[in-house]
C-alpha cells in the first residue's frame, strides 16, 4: 500500500488510488537564555528537581510576571533569521487549564497578536532539490513543568524547574508533503536556530520538540480532516509518526470511515499513534489578554540593531562557500552544517587550496575525531595546524601519502607539521636528478620486467612506481616519478 | 487610655516625636482596644508580640532622633496582604494555615517607614463582597448602630475589618484594597476616610489577586491628613509588578490646607438614580454648597455610560478572578483534600476551600470567557470599559474633579442582603466607575442617615491627581465636621 509512484514523488498508493499527505508542524523551541521568560530563576538544564523555582514560577499568592527582555530579543532574532515580519506590538494571553505541572492554572502565551508573523525556511531534499516551507507565526510562551508518573506506585511527582522557561512556538503553513520533507524542515530549522544562537536544538534534552498536524487527500484535492500528534522529541520519531498516521488515515478512509479531529500521541515502542484519552484532550482554554502584563511594544530601532547583528545563516554561508571557495554543493553543505565547522574550515582554507582543505577537514579530521569520540571543539589539531599541513601538500613539500603519516602524528602530539617533518626527515624528494638516479637503479635491477612491460604488460608500470617509492621510503614526488619513469620505459 | 486612642496618626506622630507618649504605650493601648472590641470580629489575628517588638524598635529610633514617617504608628493589615511568617488567608478556608515566606511590597514599605503591625484584619473572602459577610472567618460588625434598634449592621466590604477597626479605634489606620469600591464603600459605612489611588500607584506584588486590572491598595484612616500620610508610604514604583507606574506622587500632605478657590467641580447627572435614599441626595447638595462656599464652581456634567458600569464590572472582575484563583488547587500550598485522581483532588479541595460567593464569581468568570460567549460578554465589557473611561476623560476637560455620593444607602443589617446578589452588587454603583477608569477617588464621612448611620461623599479626580483628591476632600471634611464616635447615637457597639 505504501509504494511510491515514481512519476509523482511523495504520493502514496492506496487500495483505491493515490493519496497526498499534508503536513504542518508546530515546533516548540526553548529560547537560549540564562533566566526564564517571566521570572529571574535559572533556565539551565539538568538541575535536581525543583532547584530552579522562584516564588513566581511556583505561582505563590500575590506573585506577578515580569518580562525577560533577552527572551524577547531571542524571539526577534529568530523571526529576523526566518525572514519574518516582527510585530512591534504583540499581546500576552492567558491559556487557562488545570494540570499539576502548571502552577498558575494558566500558561502565559500569545494568541491573537504574536510577536512574529510570516517567514520561510528553504529545505534541502535529495538530488539537490529544494522547497520553501512557509512559516505562519512565532510566538513566545511559558513552558510547563514536568510530571513524573513512574516514580511511585500511587503518586505523581512534579518538577517545576522547566515551569516558566521561554518557548518560541514556530507554526508552519501546511506546506510539507512527506515525512522526509518534515524531517528536512526540522533539521534545517534547528540549524538556523543554532546559527542564530537562539536555541541549542538539543531534542534529547527537550529544548526542541514538535507537534505534527497530518491529514491526507486526493492529490491536489480538498483538504482532509487533520489530527495532531503531540510532543515528538526526535526527528526520527517525527518521520515515523507522520508515516504511521498517514497510513492509518488512508486505511480508515478507504474502508469507508471518516477521520476524527483529535489529538494523538506517538507510541515509540509500537511505532503507531494512539488517541489521547478524552480527559487529556484540551477543553476550552478561555484565552484572554493577561491583565498582569502590558502589551509588548518594541522599537523599530532596537529591531534594526538586532538585525544588524545577525550572523551569516546556513543558506547564505553555503552559497558563499561555493562561490568564494569553489566548493561542490556537497562539500559546502557538510562544512556549513555548523558555524563552528565553517569557521574552522575558513581558517584552514585561507590562502590555501580550498578543495584540499575541504577534504582534509571533512574526511581526514572528521574521520579521526569520530574514531576517538572527539568533537571539533576538542580537536587535538587546530585549524592553523591543519592549514599548515594543507599548505605543505600544495607546495609539494610532502606528498599526500606522507601527509597522512604526519597527520596521524599531529593528532597525537598536537604539533605543527613542519616540526614533525623536520624531526622525521619526511620531506618529499622532488629533485629530478635524484629521482632519475633511483629510477635508473630500479630499471637496471629489473630488466626482465622492463622487457615484459615494453612487450605490452602495461600493468607492470605500477610495480616500477612501487619500487621507486620503496627506494625513496615513500618520499619521492609521485608526479615526477611518473613522468621520468614513463619517459625512460617508453624509450 | 482613651485619649491615646483619640489621637489621629498625625497627632500621634507629633506626640511620639515630642516624647510625650511612647510607641510602646500607644501600641499597648491599641492592643487593649483590639481585645476589648473582639465582638466586632474585625481582626482575624492580633500579632501582639510582634507589635510590641516593633514598638520597642520604634522607641529606640525615636530616642536616637531617627524617626521615619510612620514611626510607632499601630496599623492593621487587611488579610489580603502577604505578611511574612504570619498567616495570610484572604479570609478563605483554602488558605488555612498558609504563612508566606515573603512580604507584600506595600506592607514592606509601611514597616520600612516605621509602622507597627497590630495584626491581620477580616475581609470578604478573596475580597469578593460588599458587606464582609462572605468571610470564612465570620462576619464583621459595624461599630455604628441604628438609633432605632439593636441589630448588628454590616461594615461594608470587602475591607470591612479595616474600616470597622479604624472606626472602633482598634487601629490608628489600616490597609485596604479596592477593586470596585472595597475601600471607599466600607469607609463610608463606618464613618471613616478611604482613599483609592490611581491604578498602578501601589504595587500589587504580594497582594492576593482578585481582579488584576482593577485591584489597588489604599489607606483607610480617620481623616484626610492621615490617609495622605499613609498613602505616601504605601505607594512606590515596583519593578516586580509590570503594572506599577513610576509617575511621581505629588506632595499630598501639603494639599490638605490649600484653598479650592477657582476649581471647577463636576456633578455627574447620571449618579442621580432611582432608589437612592433622599438623605443622600440632600447630603450631596450640602456638599456641593460647601465647595461653592469655599470658592469652587460646581457644574453639571454627563457621564453617559454610567449605567453600564456595574454590569461591565461584574463581567470583567469575575473573569479575571476565575483565572487568578486557579492557582488555589491544593497542589503546592494551602489546604488539600486528598483523592486518588488529580481532577477529583481539584474538585474536592476547591469545593471545600471556596465559599459560595467566590464559587459564584469563578463560575460567572469562566462563563464569560468561554468559547462562544467571549465576544458577547468579556470583549464587549472591555469595549464598554473604554467608553466609561472616555466619559471621565471628556468630563475632566471641563472640570477638575467630581463630587458624588459614595454609596446609594447607609449600612444595612447583617443578613439582610446576603441572599440577594443583585441588590448586594448595587452597593457599588457609585464606586465602580472610577475603578473601571483606574482613576483616584476618596470617600469622606459627611453626614448621617435618618437612623444615625454614617454617609460618605466621594471625590473623583483624573489619573495621578491624588493632590486634588486630598485638597477637595479636606474641604468637605472641614465643612462636614463629622463626629466619628460610633457611640454618639447612644447605641454604639460598645
Amino acid at each position: 500500500m505504501t509504494t511510491e509512484n515514481p512519476n509523482l514523488p511523495n504520493l502514496i498508493e492506496g487500495r483505491t488510488g493515490l493519496w497526498e499527505i499534508v503536513i504542518g508542524l508546530e515546533v516548540h523551541a526553548q529560547a537560549s537564555s540564562k533566566a526564564k521568560l517571566f521570572s529571574g530563576s535559572s533556565a539551565a538544564f539538568g538541575a535536581a528537581p525543583n532547584e530552579h523555582v522562584s516564588l513566581v514560577d511556583a505561582a505563590m499568592p500575590g506573585m506577578l510576571p515580569v518580562i525577560n527582555r533577552f527572551c524577547v530579543e531571542q524571539a526577534v532574532r529568530t523571526g529576523l533569521g526566518l525572514g519574518s515580519t516582527i510585530n512591534l506590538v504583540s499581546v500576552f494571553d492567558r491559556k487557562n487549564y488545570f494540570y499539576a505541572d502548571l502552577p498558575q492554572g494558566y500558561q502565559i502565551s500569545q494568541y491573537k497578536y504574536p510577536i512574529v508573523s510570516g517567514g520561510s525556511v528553504t529545505i534541502d531534499l535529495k538530488d539537490g532539490a529544494s522547497r520553501t516551507i512557509g512559516i505562519e507565526r512565532l510566538h513566545l510562551e511559558q513552558d510547563a513543568g514536568k510530571s513524573l508518573h513512574d516514580q511511585h506506585p500511587s503518586k505523581s511527582y512534579i518538577d517545576l524547574n522547566r515551569s516558566g522557561v521561554a518557548l518560541m512556538e514556530i507554526v508552519t503553513n501546511p506546506d510539507m508533503r512527506s515525512a522526509e520533507e518534515a524531517a528536512a524542515f526540522v533539521t534545517k530549522l534547528r540549524s538556523i536556530l543554532r546559527f542564530l544562537g537562539t536555541c541549542d536544538g538539543n531534542m534529547e534534552e527537550g529544548s526542541m520538540r514538535a507537534d505534527c498536524n497530518v491529514s491526507v487527500r486526493r492529490p491536489s484535492g480538498e483538504l482532509g480532516t487533520r489530527t495532531e500528534c503531540k510532543n515528538l522529541n526526535s526527528i526520527r520519531f517525527i518521520a515515523q509518526a507522520i508515516n504511521a498516521e498517514a497510513a492509518r488515515q488512508i486505511e480508515i478512509i478507504e474502508d469507508g470511515g471518516t477521520i476524527d479531529q483529535e489529538t494523538r500521541l506517538f507510541d515509540t515502542a509500537t511505532g503507531q499513534t494512539r488517541a489521547m484519552r478524552s480527559k487529556e484532550n484540551a477543553h476550552d482554554y478561555r484565552y484572554f489578554p493577561d491583565p498582569d502584563l502590558l502589551p509588548l511594544t518594541l522599537e523599530q530601532a532596537w529591531v534594526d540593531e538586532i538585525k544588524a547583528s545577525l550572523p551569516e545563516l546556513p543558506d547564505a554561508l553555503k552559497a558563499r562557500l561555493i562561490d568564494q571557495y569553489g566548493l561542490s554543493p556537497y562539500d559546502a553543505t557538510v562544512i556549513a552544517e555548523t558555524r563552528e565547522t565553517a569557521e574552522f574550515y575558513e581558517k584552514i582554507a585561507e590562502g590555501r587550496d580550498a578543495k584540499i582543505a575541504a577534504n582534509w577537514l571533512t574526511i581526514e579530521l572528521f574521520g579521526a575525531l569520530n574514531k576517538q569520540g572527539k568533537t571539533l571543539s576538542s580537536s587535538p589539531v587546530s585549524p592553523q595546524q591543519l592549514g599548515a599541513l594543507v599548505g605543505l601538500i600544495s607546495d609539494g613539500t610532502i606528498s599526500g601519502r606522507i601527509a597522512k603519516d604526519v597527520f596521524a602524528d599531529m593528532m597525537e602530539t598536537s604539533r605543527y607539521p613542519d616540526v614533525i617533518i623536520e624531526e622525521k626527515g619526511l620531506k618529499q624528494v622532488s629533485d629530478t636528478g635524484e629521482i632519475e638516479a633511483m629510477i635508473d637503479a630500479v630499471i637496471a635491477s629489473n630488466t626482465d620486467k622492463v622487457e615484459e612491460y615494453q612487450n605490452g604488460k602495461d600493468k607492470l608500470f605500477g610495480f616500477f612506481v612501487g619500487q621507486v617509492m620503496k627506494q625513496s621510503k615513500g618520499q619521492a614526488n609521485p608526479a615526477i616519478v611518473n613522468d621520468i619513469l614513463k619517459a625512460k620505459l617508453n624509450g | 487610655m482613651s485619649t491615646l486612642l483619640n489621637m489621629t496618626a498625625a497627632q500621634a506622630r507629633l506626640a511620639l516625636d515630642s516624647k510625650s507618649i511612647s510607641a510602646s504605650e500607644l501600641t499597648e493601648a491599641y492592643l487593649t482596644a483590639a481585645k476589648d472590641s473582639q465582638n466586632l470580629n474585625a481582626y482575624t489575628e492580633v500579632t501582639a508580640d510582634k507589635a510590641r517588638q516593633m514598638a520597642k524598635n520604634s522607641d529606640a529610633r525615636i530616642a536616637k532622633g531617627e524617626a521615619r514617617p510612620l514611626e510607632g504608628l499601630p496599623i492593621g493589615v487587611k488579610d489580603l496582604f502577604c505578611t511574612k511568617g504570619i498567616e495570610t488567608t484572604a479570609c478563605s478556608n483554602i488558605l488555612n494555615g498558609y504563612k508566606p515566606v515573603y512580604e507584600s511590597t506595600v506592607t514592606e514599605n509601611l514597616w520600612n517607614d516605621g509602622a507597627v503591625m497590630l495584626g491581620k484584619l477580616n475581609c470578604d473572602e478573596f475580597a469578593m463582597g460588599s458587606s464582609n459577610e462572605t468571610s470564612a472567618r465570620g462576619s464583621v460588625i459595624n461599630p455604628w448602630k441604628d438609633s432605632n434598634n439593636d441589630r448588628d449592621y454590616v461594615p461594608g466590604g470587602s475591607s470591612g475589618g479595616s474600616a470597622a477597626s479604624v472606626a472602633a479605634q482598634s487601629s490608628i489606620m489600616a490597609t485596604g484594597t479596592d477593586t470596585g469600591g472595597s475601600i471607599r464603600q466600607p469607609a463610608a459605612f463606618c464613618g471613616v476616610v478611604g482613599l483609592k489611588p490611581t491604578y498602578g500607584r501601589c504595587s500589587r506584588r504580594g497582594i492576593i489577586a482578585f481582579a488584576s486590572s482593577l485591584d489597588q491598595a489604599g489607606p483607610i484612616a480617620r481623616n484626610v491628613e492621615d490617609s495622605a500620610l499613609m498613602l505616601q508610604s504605601m505607594a512606590s514604583y515596583d519593578n516586580r509588578d509590570s503594572t506599577s507606574v513610576s509617575e511621581p506622587m505629588p506632595d499630598l500632605l501639603s494639599e490638605k490646607d490649600k484653598s479650592i478657590k477657582g476649581m471647577t467641580i463636576g456633578i455627574p447627572k447620571e449618579y442621580t438614580m432611582e432608589g437612592i435614599d433622599e438623605r443622600i441626595i440632600e447630603l450631596w447638595f450640602e456638599g456641593r454648597k460647601w465647595l461653592e462656599d469655599a470658592g469652587a464652581k460646581c457644574v453639571e456634567v454627563s457621564l453617559p455610560h454610567t449605567k453600564y458600569a456595574l454590569p461591565t464590572y461584574y463581567i470583567i472582575a469575575p473573569a479575571e478572578a476565575s483565572s487568578n484563583l486557579a492557582r488555589y488547587d491544593g497542589v503546592r500550598f494551602g489546604e488539600r483534600v486528598e483523592a486518588s485522581q488529580l481532577d477529583d483532588m481539584y474538585s474536592a479541595t476547591r469545593a471545600a476551600g471556596f465559599g459560595a460567593e467566590v464559587t459564584r464569581r469563578i463560575l460567572i468568570g469562566s462563563y464569560v470567557l468561554s468559547a462562544g460567549y467571549y465576544d458577547a460578554y468579556y470583549l464587549k465589557a472591555q469595549k464598554t470599559r473604554r467608553l466609561i473611561q472616555n466619559d471621565f476623560t471628556e468630563a475632566f476637560t471641563k472640570v477638575d474633579a467630581l463630587l458624588t455620593p459614595t454609596t446609594p444607602s447607609a449600612a444595612f443589617p447583617l443578613g439582610d442582603k446576603i441572599t440577594d446578589q443583585v441588590t448586594m452588587y448595587l452597593n457599588d454603583v457609585f464606586t465602580v466607575p472610577a475603578s473601571l477608569a483606574g482613576i483616584p477617588a476618596i470617600s469622606i464621612p459627611a453626614g448621617y442617615a435618618e437612623n444615625g448611620l454614617p454617609l460618605g461623599l466621594q471625590i473623583i479626580a483624573p489619573s495621578f491627581c491624588e493632590d486634588r483628591v486630598v485638597k477637595i476632600g479636606s474641604c468637605i471634611e472641614k465643612n462636614a465636621q463629622f463626629d466619628q464616635n460610633p457611640n454618639r447615637n447612644n447605641g454604639g457597639a460598645k
